[in-house]
């Protein structure tokens, strides 16, 4: 077992090492978020004016479909997936994950989905162009030929995640510590365990929804037609059956990071451990039973309007305890502000930014004028962009020095949040505006009102999109050299895996450690 | 039983997920959808009504009227002429109300049609009874050629007192493709005696 | 351009500007910059803002709460004045209270949401009923049994979106014809789409609504100040998803029912028309305008088409083979490409008639004959 990694492009090939794994699917994850990022530049460069001048209708379609699809999938579902590759055997103490060589697995499949996905913008009717929600019919009988592609991509994804989350599952459930009981797990390891279950709940409906779309366009079902018998309503029920917690699923990691970063730098333990358990399994629960707010002007009974209305707004509770928990952590600390403090910070301003927003989305009747409006689509980047990204942004600075044995650049760190900052709100907060005054989403063009907040917008775009170019350079000359750091990195921060050297040994804690 | 199992905890937790991820993805494809059509019938979501209707003990309610309203769309403009008889009638509830829609082929070739119904308000859906109605099974139409859909219902005795006005809608589908089989029936039965 | 730049220079010194003026004002400046959701002109778009305003009121105090205890943490409980952390990190009580507090706030917003959403949902003892239909990319408006219909659909010119024109003050958001209601009656909307999903939104009388195609809804309004009021296509519904705006013109009664009868009477009219033999100019010229208006989105104005989908019409098949196969396809659809729909009671037979003439004598086809109104209504009836 002491044995360092193998050398050459082998070792990646066949690897079964968490970290390596967890490393390749960090890399992977930030080529998917430049590549889902041109395609976003894309869409703000033809809305920077009226008029259509640099893409036609058809392909900007493509363009939102794609961008959408290889940010959820390819961006940060594989970045947490990387994150509790490398840190969850780390803070449980365990050697490795419980199925490494099913690990190499989940990973390796995932260059081919996205090879995959990314190949259909080159065939004849070019990429998907119906929205990362595809919604039936325009993605059954009116797609364009290459939405078989996109099918398997899904499935190839789907089965990468599911992989992934047995084997999350498995780790955490077997590979503990003795003396690591389950409430005594840093918060990462417990949101991503509830990730986990809900990936492992919700991914198969994925499967099953893409798989009765291709049953319906090659083989004469009409699950979603309702010539046949179908409706194309079910679509969209079972869609988001499996759509909205896949939300929770790109969120409730980010809980977990940004509640190991905060107690961290206030130099104070966490606020309410197990009330953010408790919040963290609630919100997972009620994610099952709200999809229908997606959909209520869909027509549904009053009943249902209803239901779907209270359900939905409960869940600022149990997200409200978490936002609490984070500010009263902070609370009487002795805060300083490094590069992973300020991004986690920005996490939980941002983030409640946009709790408010779903907060009033969730207002069936104000829905009505929300609904499908840029409104939503502020909303939603509030909660990924701030809430995924950064968190991942964050947990990056936060563990580089105990993944590479060297600090990164604070000054260019800090750069990195104040042009992403800047950048993030110049671009989504105009987006409430032009919301709430009118304008649909997923247009190519638009009229002349919106102007000005939409060439804003695109601005703050091409700032947030040239702040990562940093944040690459940082990293990589992180990892290159720079001050070694301590085994601590931090100051006394909490946890398993500030107990081993930086760089953290190819294997750690073959011999499971104490746990007091 | 017990010793069938590995004792392997790891692969025992792999295989009891594996078995959820099996039981999600069938709960999706084959029981989601027909969950999904029971819970339309019962609440009238999308305006969907039943099948054929066996009438139970129906009592004509003649202090009420209701007016029942029908409208048409052709699906991608479907080259069928089609229209109800009359576009809405007065009726009261229990009562068994008969009516028609003309269809005609406008195209030179043969076609099959498929209507769909849907009934709004919702909360009226699953009050509307149809005893008889074109819209179960599909309709072969040589080109040229036009035909009387007949179209037989009741809106039952216990309508909620605030529907006043039942809108029924049929949207025609062009269903040649699938369901050519039945053009050829429909020639023989032109060339029989 | 440089306009527009002097607009975003008032516009990031805007916020400074906004704090120096008085309320009244503020929702004057706020109304001009379109920052807010507009007001409306039904009572039901009036609840609907009001429940609006009132939850982003909560959310701003909650915010001012929550964010003044962190900046207030950030400023003062910084380790470079030297405080000493904390340790404290539970309290059931404090748990107990922020989970309460919030669920009332939340019983607090319910009520109201709800009485307004009963509001909507109640469709019943309407006076006009309208059925639209969402195509891709325009709408049909039906006056259910008034024999009144007629299609919608954008009239900016393509020179507009295509930057060679300047943009009118309206672009995107005007039609060819606007659906026309009356004010002070309540209008039933039932919404249905003819291939894949729409959405029907208009934010001044704050209906929107899914088309869904083969199954019906159904929404209503009752505005109560004459005038034009301007929405979009709210669900991606393909290409021109973007192009496809809804303008709805709220007329007193009498005018609109002056309106009604002008359109019943245009159906006469037009119907006379079909008996009429036009001349080959007049079909050309005719013809262009329905070009633009039904064929160009697709097989482009200057008739090139995007192929594979949208088949050039310069040099077709059709258009410069036998007459009857181009009226074919277009009075009956193409048989193996779903995108080209039958175009038969979209277009009425002076309209056919003119397309036709003119797609088989534009973009050098120059076949040099021409279909008259009364051939396409032969052709039909002898299919």
């Amino acid at each position: 077992m002491a044995h360092g990694p193998a050398t050459g492009l082998s070792r990646w090939m066949f690897t079964t090492n968490h970290k390596d794994i967890g490393t390749m699917y960090l890399w992977f994850s930030f080529a998917m978020f430049l590549l889902g990022g041109v395609f976003a530049l894309v869409i703000r460069a033809e809305l920077f004016e009226p008029g259509l001048q640099i893409v036609e209708p058809n392909f900007f379609n493509q363009m939102t479909t794609m961008h959408g699809l290889i940010m959820v999938f390819g961006a940060v579902m594989p970045a947490f997936v990387g994150l509790a590759n490398w840190m969850i055997p780390m803070m449980i103490g365990a050697p490795d994950m419980a199925l490494p060589r099913m690990n190499n697995w989940s990973f390796w499949i995932l260059p081919f989905a996205f090879a995959m996905l990314t190949a259909t913008l080159f065939m004849e009717g070019g990429a998907p162009n119906f929205g990362w929600t595809f919604y039936a019919p325009l993605s059954t009988t009116y797609a364009p030929p290459s939405v078989t592609f996109f099918i398997f991509a899904v499935h190839i994804m789907g089965a990468s995640s599911i992989m992934g989350s047995i084997n999350i599952i498995a780790t955490i459930l077997n590979m503990r510590a003795p003396g690591m009981t389950l409430m005594k797990m840093p918060l990462f390891v417990w949101t991503w365990l509830i990730t986990a279950y809900l990936l492992i709940a919700v991914m198969p409906v994925l499967a099953g929804v893409v798989t009765m779309m291709l049953m319906d366009i090659h083989f004469g079902t009409s699950f979603f037609d309702a010539a046949g018998g179908g409706d194309p309503v079910l679509f969209q029920h079972i869609f988001w059956f499996f759509g909205h917690p896949e939300v929770y699923i790109m969120i409730l990691p980010a809980f977990g990071v940004v509640s190991a970063i905060i107690p961290t730098f206030a130099r104070k333990p966490l606020f309410g451990y197990a009330s953010m358990v408790y919040a963290t399994a609630s919100i997972a629960f009620l994610s099952f039973i709200v999809w229908a707010h997606h959909m209520f002007t869909v027509g549904m009974p009053l009943a249902g309007e209803l239901f779907f209305m209270y359900a939905t707004m409960l869940i600022a509770v149990p997200t409200g305890v978490k936002v609490f928990n984070w500010v009263t952590t902070m609370f009487k600390g002795a805060m300083t502000f490094e590069t992973p403090m300020l991004f986690s910070i920005a996490f939980v301003i941002l983030f409640t930014i946009g709790g408010f927003s779903g907060l009033m989305l969730a207002i069936a009747p104000a829905d009505f004028q929300y609904h499908d409006t840029y409104f939503v689509v502020a909303h939603f980047h509030y909660v990924l962009v701030p809430g995924a990204i950064f968190s991942i942004t964050a947990a990056v600075y936060y563990w580089l020095p105990k993944w590479c044995g060297n600090m990164y650049n604070e000054t260019m760190g800090k750069t990195h949040f104040w042009l992403a900052f800047l950048g993030l709100n110049l671009t989504f907060f105009p987006m409430h505006f032009v919301g709430l005054a009118g304008m649909p989403r997923r247009i190519p063009d638009y009229s002349l009102q919106f102007a000005d907040f939409n060439m804003i917008a695109s601005c703050g775009a091409f700032l947030f999109g040239a702040a990562q170019i940093l944040f690459l350079f940082n990293v990589i000359a992180t990892i290159r050299g720079g001050k070694k750091a301590t085994a601590e990195v931090w100051e006394n921060p909490e946890g398993l895996e500030w107990t081993v050297a930086s760089p953290a040994p190819y294997h750690t804690f073959s011999v499971p450690p104490d746990v007091k | 039983m017990k010793n069938l199992l590995p004792i392997d905890p790891t692969t025992r937790v792999s295989l009891k997920l594996a078995g959820v991820v099996v039981g999600m993805f069938a709960f999706a494809v084959w029981v989601m959808p027909p969950l999904y059509d029971l819970f339309c019938e019962v609440t009238g979501l999308n305006g969907k009504t039943g099948g054929q209707y066996e009438a139970v003990e129906v009592k004509v309610d003649t202090s009420r009227t209701v007016t029942v309203q029908f409208v048409v769309t052709k699906n991608e403009s479907m080259p069928w002429e089609f229209k109800p008889k009359v576009g809405s009638i007065k009726v009261h509830p229990g009562e068994e109300v008969e009516m028609s829609y003309m269809a005609r082929n406008l195209t030179g070739t043969g076609m099959v049609a498929q209507a769909i119904p849907s009934v709004v308000p919702f909360k009226a859906a699953q009050y509307f009874h149809k005893t008889e109605c074109f819209c179960f099974n599909q309709q072969p139409l040589q080109g040229g050629d036009s035909a009387d859909l007949p179209l037989r219902f009741i809106v039952d005795q216990d309508v909620p007192k605030q529907v006043h006005t039942i809108t029924l809608s049929y949207t025609l589908f062009d269903v040649t493709e699938q369901k050519r089989d039945l053009l050829a029936g429909l020639a023989g039965a032109a060339a029989g005696p | 351009m440089l306009n527009r730049a002097k607009r975003l220079f008032a516009l990031l010194l805007g916020p400074a500007v906004l704090i120096s003026i008085s309320g009244q004002s503020l929702a004057e400046e706020v109304e001009r910059w379109g920052l807010n959701m507009p007001r409306g002109v039904t009572p039901v778009s009036r609840e609907v803002y009001d429940l609006h305003m009132l939850i982003f009121w909560i959310c701003v105090v909650i915010g001012i709460l929550v964010f003044g205890v962190m900046f207030y943490s950030m400023i003062v409980h910084r380790k470079s004045r030297g405080v000493k952390p904390a340790n404290f990190h539970e309290s059931t009580k404090l748990e107990i209270l922020w989970t309460a507090v919030p669920f009332l706030i939340l019983m607090g917003m319910a009520w109201p949401a709800t009485n307004t959403l009963i509001k909507i949902y109640d469709t019943s003892e309407s006076e006009v009923d309208i059925l639209i239909t969402g195509y891709q990319w325009k709408w049909k408006y039906e006056y259910v049994n008034q024999d009144v219909s007629f299609f919608s659909n954008l009239s900016t010119p393509v020179e507009q979106i295509r930057n060679l024109a300047p943009k009118d003050e309206e672009y995107l958001l005007e039609v060819d014809e606007p659906v026309v209601i009356p004010i002070n009656k309540k209008v039933r909307f039932l919404i249905t789409a003819n291939d894949v999903i729409h959405a029907w939104w208009v934010p001044d009388l704050a209906v929107k609504k899914d088309a869904i195609p083969g199954y019906i809804n159904e929404t209503w309004t009752y505005v109560e100040e004459p005038g034009v009021y301007r929405g979009q296509c709210a669900e991606l519904c393909g290409k021109d998803h973007g192009f496809m705006p809804i303008v709805v013109e709220a007329l007193p009664e009498a005018e609109y029912e002056q309106w009604l009868a002008g359109k019943r009477q245009e159906a006469a009219k037009l119907r006379e028309l079909t008996n009429q033999t036009f001349s080959f100019d007049e079909l050309y010229e005719k013809g262009e305008q329905v070009y633009l208006a039904a064929c160009a989105a697709c097989h482009q104005a200057n008739g090139q088409g995007v192929p594979p989908t949208f088949p050039a019409i310069a040099g077709s098949a059709y258009a410069t083979g036998p007459i009857a196969n181009h009226l074919s396809i277009i009075v009956n659809g193409s048989p193996t490409n779903p995108a080209m729909r039958a175009f038969d009671g979209e277009l009425s037979e002076v309209d056919i008639a003119a397309v036709v003439t003119y797609q088989r004598n534009a973009f050098n086809n120059n076949m040099g004959d021409s279909v008259q109104p009364i051939d396409i209504l032969k052709f039909k009836q002898g299919q």
